[in-house]
């Protein structure tokens, strides 16, 4: 292998750290973002759920790249310059947040309603019943669409290459302005993609098997 | 202190918004006819008997999901002028993201597949008729009514993706608000009245698609 | 004379524009035991799911132990839940549909209420539940979890849960309509048992005749919202005086007959 293919290399594989990083903040942040939206969804405080239902509606309604593009443009003139690392975790967690937000309500709202009366008739108060019957049941539920949108996050990440964070897809963009093997390195970003998708998809279903295990069937 | 929001520019750039919002709405439309048909053919190629077939198709309809279609839209811009073939941006663009959602589609093709009771199959056997006549007069058209819905959330996501075609030149509401942007020295306009554009389309959109589930469920009893 | 613990005045039910009870007046003594009668779509559960809190009367009062069930109090919602919960303390459901939490070993289930709830430590309420599955017979069962028991067993575990709470007044919502035939006895026995020592005011909804007039110590038929006839379960089983109640006697005699 040659040194330029070596110095290669190690640019994309710093692009390939900076990609991870952005995925793995992102998911938290979206993973808090899906569960106060979600249960700000089903509170009966009509404050709270219009404003969280707006959010929701937001996000999901327009172009995450266009998101990306308006809060890095845009959010400096109101004052807010944040480095662009931040607008990346920002937005992918926003935007990934108001999907997740519908999976968990889904699953909450899924679990039957007997169970809700069964504890209510055993006197457990609300909270009791949220985390002791209602959240146990639904969080399984929730796994494997999560799963999909985790891989989802992490494709989007490619996104913040435009915003001229040096991810994978913009160290791709940057050697092939001075390589001739274009086609394999794009080709050999697609397949660095596959392998870290494949690794999360791999680990949630990793995750389902432990919670299917747990309910003893 | 700046004016934060100058609506005299908003009236002057709304109609040079509008043939981006062309380009879009065409890759949008044209995107979707190809990842209709390829995600079909991609969907009955997993019912093949042929093993190498179905595995191939399995595979390159699994590779497609799970990488970006950022990267894919680079690939195909960069590879197709390497093999001779000289398209356009948007033609380009339109393949890719006809490409990407044809995995997409597929799966939900072969779900309302699946979801065709097994008996009808029994019943095109008792009756031999061939396994071509079984798929399509028989499966495929029960299994499309109940997908439709799904089908159509895809088309509001392809709708949503365009933008990622600007990467590759292809002048559409991202691109223009852009230009605009670059040209006025004002992007928080232009930036906000494309975001506003997606959301009322997709809003519109999304009730549609909902009065169509609507309008099936109902005729379903 | 003693206060009855159960007081129903003049209730009425009214979901969407039917009347599913009309007028339902009731008093129950503490400690006897009630079997309700009657055929689908009579009001019985809606009657029990009334008793139990979960509903709400459209009007009339409901009175437990002397205190009213429902209070709209000045200080609002959380006041008023507040006050739901502590007339609940004293009363007990189990469900046709048995509920029990899927999560949670049947040990589990029936420590969880007490733990949570009446705030015992886990040791004291891992005692308790031990007790109460013994008592339905079911402490070798201790460690399954739902999924892997048969109906009856389900059934028992949730007489052991309910019970578990010691409350002073049991409902039982048909809890055998959903079990196979030959798991009926198991619970049945149980809820002989627990009659038979007289401790609580039990109110069961059946439709097994016979379980019903060597249990019970008063029948009510319910029709169409309203009780038709209440009295001893010798006489409404021997000499119903109302004809609703012989037509609906005969019929589920013909039927088991079949």
């Amino acid at each position: 292998m040659t040194a330029a293919w070596q110095a290669q290399l190690m640019f994309l594989l710093h692009g390939l750290i900076v990609t991870l990083e952005l995925t793995v903040l992102s998911c938290v942040l979206a993973i808090s973002i899906s569960f106060a939206a979600g249960y700000a969804r089903l509170s009966s405080i009509l404050v709270v759920k219009y404003i969280s239902t707006c959010y929701v509606e937001l996000f999901r309604g327009t172009s995450s790249l266009v998101q990306m593009f308006w809060v890095f443009y845009v959010l400096p003139l109101l004052g807010l310059r944040l480095p662009a690392l931040l607008v990346g975790v920002l937005v992918l967690g926003l935007n990934a947040g108001s999907y997740g937000s519908e999976i968990v309500r889904g699953a909450i709202v899924a679990v039957p309603r007997e169970q809700r009366e069964a504890a209510q008739a055993l006197n457990m108060n609300s909270s009791q019943i949220m985390l002791r019957v209602v959240l146990p049941q639904a969080v399984p539920a929730m796994l494997p669409p999560f799963g999909n949108l985790l891989i989802e996050l992490l494709k989007n990440t490619s996104l913040v290459s435009l915003i001229t964070i040096s991810d994978l897809t913009f160290s791709a963009e940057v050697l092939r302005a001075e390589s001739l093997h274009t086609v394999q390195l794009f080709g050999l970003i697609l397949l660095l993609y596959y392998a870290v998708a494949s690794v999360m998809a791999a680990g949630m279903r990793r995750l389902e098997f432990r919670f299917a295990k747990m309910r003893g069937a | 202190m700046q004016n934060l929001f100058d609506w005299n520019l908003v009236l002057r750039i709304f109609p040079l918004l509008l043939p981006a919002l062309c380009t879009t709405i065409e890759a949008t439309l044209l995107g979707m006819i190809v990842a209709l048909i390829l995600g079909l053919l991609f969907a009955l190629a997993r019912y093949s008997p042929a093993y190498a077939v179905k595995k191939f198709t399995a595979v390159v309809v699994e590779f497609i999901r799970r990488t970006p279609l950022l990267v894919q839209v680079y690939f195909l811009f960069y590879m197709l002028p390497a093999t001779g073939l000289q398209l356009s941006a948007l033609t380009t663009g339109v393949l890719a993201l006809g490409l990407h959602y044809a995995a997409y589609c597929s799966e939900v093709y072969r779900a309302g597949i699946e979801s065709v009771p097994s008996g009808q199959w029994d019943a095109a056997s008792a009756l031999n008729l061939s396994s071509a006549c079984t798929m399509y007069r028989v499966i495929l058209p029960q299994a499309l009514v109940p997908i439709l819905p799904a089908l159509s959330n895809y088309l509001i996501s392809m709708f949503k993706d365009t933008p990622i075609l600007s990467a590759i030149t292809v002048v559409e509401l991202l691109q223009e608000s852009k230009i605009l942007g670059s040209e006025s020295f004002r992007y928080t306009e232009p930036l906000t009245m494309v975001g506003i554009f997606f959301l009322t389309l997709s809003l519109i959109c999304a009730a549609l698609s909902r009065q169509l589930e609507n309008h099936f469920a109902l005729h379903r009893k | 004379m003693q206060e009855p613990i159960i007081r129903m005045v003049k209730v009425f039910k009214k979901v969407g524009d039917t009347n599913i009870l009309k007028g339902i007046d009731l008093n129950i003594p503490a400690t006897e035991t009630v079997a309700v009668i009657g055929p689908s779509g009579s009001g019985k559960s809606t009657l029990m799911r009334l008793l139990m809190g979960l509903d709400r009367p459209t009007s009339g009062d409901i009175e437990i132990d002397g205190e009213p069930m429902w209070v709209d109090s000045a200080e609002g919602e959380k006041k008023k839940i507040e006050h739901l919960r502590h007339i609940r303390s004293k009363i007990g459901m189990v469900f046709q549909q048995f509920n029990l939490f899927p999560h949670f070993t049947a040990l589990q289930n029936v420590m969880e209420a007490p733990m949570q709830v009446l705030k015992m430590e886990r040791k004291a309420a891992q005692q308790r539940a031990e007790e109460y599955l013994e008592l339905v017979g079911l402490k070798d069962k201790m460690d399954a979890y739902p999924a892997k028991l048969s109906g009856g067993q389900k059934q028992r575990v949730a007489i052991a849960r309910a019970l578990a709470m010691r409350p002073k007044i049991m409902l039982f919502d048909e809890i055998t309509s959903a079990l196979d035939p030959e798991l009926v006895g198991g619970v049945l026995n149980i809820l002989k048992s627990l009659a038979a020592k007289c401790e609580m005011t039990m109110i069961l909804v059946t439709h097994h005749m016979n379980f019903a007039e060597q249990c019970a110590d008063r029948v009510l038929f319910i029709d169409q919202g309203e009780i038709i006839e209440d009295g001893k379960a010798v006489q409404v089983f021997r000499e119903p005086s109302h004809e609703r109640t012989r037509q609906f006697l005969e019929a589920l005699i013909e039927h088991h007959e079949q």
